[in-house]
């Protein structure tokens, strides 16, 4: 069994900066990453991307390269393709790479596993043809791949006119934006204008990709109320209503529908760790417990990143390095005043990087009416489960997601909750009648993703490639 | 639908899979994800609970409406296998469920 002084689980910013940090202290780390490359979803296929026209991606894109180019250069042992499939507190982490299982025991161990769409459960959802606006992303970024016109993007925030922007630059047509952003929340935002001029870079870039949108002549319905995806075993069409004329559905032919409703953090494996979670209502997700140094309540282990709040690449980067000199300080790697001296400049930077936050929150936060979708909307896109069976489990007197999920199946799909996790969180404490926090959120344990048995078997054997087996291991 | 775009200077070689006894060609490093739904393959399962047709939702590994049968193996995530040379991918019907 091979043990280090400190692993980190995913080679997004906060990863990449982590083991970049530690390794120019002189500690050996290994970093373990799902992907083949390194770089996140916001840095994705960095290296390979086809789109090598700096403009098309754009410049917060191509930023990424000074932390792969690092991750590449200095002696880390970086493991693309292993995918983590269980952790213990006592940090022994188990990793999966070709059909190989192995196990690492870590002395200490950043969690870096960054965050995922919102769900945006809508009617018609499930169709072919219906993606998140980040995965449309994903496409274009790894692949130059694009959705052939028509396409409807649908949602709110930074990330929908991003894509938006990067498909038009690439000459793929939009045929419009549906923007759910509720009227309320501009005014409201406007509390946290502070907070935004502090992040005027960031605003700056906002208002240029709507111009940008607006130059190109896309077609922008604002204050959406309601939104619904029709079509016979794929996509045909979009179909929506404005606030300005409730009631009334409004139609566009789509092959394609991106929706997006921001991002939340990933917490699959502080959940599995059994970290205390919070629910914010700022953000309307669930955030693993950690200080500001990004020490989690789970001795050894720290979170880094968006999976600990989502606050964006450039306070996962920092958040990253400050993880990596807690780490190092509770190691007796460096001692206490280097670590004062260093961590200093980086909460700072911390602190105006994430200055933008509370206003973004507000801006973008979805309307009730998208958190708490309609009976006839499936929920567990996995199980088939719908809000209206949700409901009628909730008033025969189930007020947890475990029972819930003994009861429908809900939840108990291949995604462990990843795509329903926070709208049954949400569903069950309004039916209830209690807080989120006290209706709680699924109880998870590895396997993080299903394993067959030969794949556990390679684990104590590694040196033979065990045969795969077809068997999977609850 | 999707599909690549042209880009004059990729010299990214291409790979030839086989789906469903259709030959597909691929950005060698692309994800079997992003090479079928570039080839305009637009259902890759149907549900085990009311065979309804699924594609990609995420692609980022979290959704698992990517599943597909993958040289043999079923209930493999097609945006997290990258494209080889001969790789055999089908459709997945149904399927028994896979719990975790
Ligand atoms: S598309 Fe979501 S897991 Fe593959």
């Amino acid at each position: 069994m091979k043990r280090v002084p400190l692993a980190i689980i995913g080679a997004g910013p906060a990863g990449m900066a982590a083991a970049a940090t530690a390794t120019r202290k002189g500690l050996e780390v290994v970093i373990f990453d799902e992907q083949p490359a390194p770089g996140g979803q916001i840095y994705r296929a960095l290296e390979s991307t086809p789109l090598r026209d700096p403009v098309l991606l754009g410049s917060d894109y191509w930023h990424g390269s000074e932390l792969i180019d690092a991750l590449r250069r200095e002696s880390i042992d970086y493991r693309p393709g292993h995918m983590v499939w269980q952790l213990t507190r006592e940090g022994e982490i188990g990793v999966i790479a070709d059909d190989i299982a192995e196990v690492v025991v870590a002395e200490r161990v950043i969690l870096a596993t960054g965050a995922q769409e919102r769900p945006f459960p809508i009617a018609g959802w499930t169709l072919p043809g219906v993606m998140g606006a980040g995965a449309a992303q994903v496409l274009l970024k790894t692949s130059g791949v694009a959705a052939q016109a028509p396409v409807v993007l649908a949602g709110s925030g930074p990330l929908l006119y991003l894509v938006a922007a990067q498909y038009l630059r690439a000459g793929s047509p939009i045929e419009a934006i549906l923007e759910t952003t509720p009227r309320g929340n501009y005014r409201r935002a406007m509390t946290y204008v502070g907070g935004a001029a502090r992040g005027w870079r960031y605003l700056q870039k906002g208002l240029s990709l709507l111009r940008e949108l607006k130059r190109a002549g896309v077609r922008h319905v604002r204050d959406v109320t309601a939104l619904r995806a029709v079509g016979e075993g794929r996509l045909a069409g979009v179909e929506w209503q404005t606030g300005a004329k409730p009631g009334i559905w409004q139609a566009c032919e789509a092959t394609t529908l991106l929706l997006h409703h921001g991002v939340i953090p990933n917490i699959q494996m502080t959940r599995a760790l059994s970290g205390e979670h919070d629910w914010s209502d700022q953000q309307l997700c669930w955030i693993p417990r950690r200080d500001s140094d990004g020490r989690s309540d789970i001795d050894g282990f720290y979170v880094a990143g968006d999976s600990g709040g989502v606050g964006g690449a450039r306070v996962a980067e920092t958040q990253g390095s400050l993880a990596a000199l807690a780490a190092l300080a509770s190691l007796d790697h460096i001692d206490t005043p280097t670590f004062e001296r260093e961590a200093q400049p980086l909460r700072r930077a911390l602190a105006s990087e994430s200055a933008i936050r509370p206003f973004l929150d507000t801006l973008y936060r979805p309307a009730d009416t998208w958190r708490h979708p309609s009976d006839d909307v499936v929920v567990c896109r996995c199980e088939e489960v719908t809000a209206g069976e949700i409901r009628r489990v909730a008033k025969l007197g189930c007020s947890g997601p475990n029972q819930m999920k003994s009861f429908t199946r809900c939840g108990m799909g291949p995604c462990q909750g990843r795509m329903c996790g926070v709208t049954v969180s949400e569903l069950l404490a309004r039916e209830s009648g209690q807080s989120v926090e006290a209706t709680g959120y699924y109880r998870l344990r590895p396997p993080f993703k299903p394993i067959t048995l030969g794949q556990l078997a390679s684990a104590a054997e590694p040196a033979e490639k065990a045969h795969r087996s077809e068997t999977e291991v609850s | 639908m999707f599909a690549y775009l042209k880009q004059p200077d990729d010299r990214t070689e291409n790979v030839i899979i086989d789906y469903e006894g259709k030959a597909l060609s691929a950005r060698a490093g692309d994800t079997v994800a992003a090479a079928l739904l570039a080839s305009g393959v637009d259902v890759f399962r149907t549900t085990p609970v009311s065979q309804s047709p699924r594609a990609p939702w995420c692609m980022m590994g979290a959704c698992f409406d990517c599943l597909l049968e993958i040289d043999g193996v079923p209930n493999r995530q097609g945006c997290q296998v990258v494209v080889a040379q001969g790789m055999k991918v089908a459709h997945q019907k149904g399927a028994r469920r896979i719990d975790s």
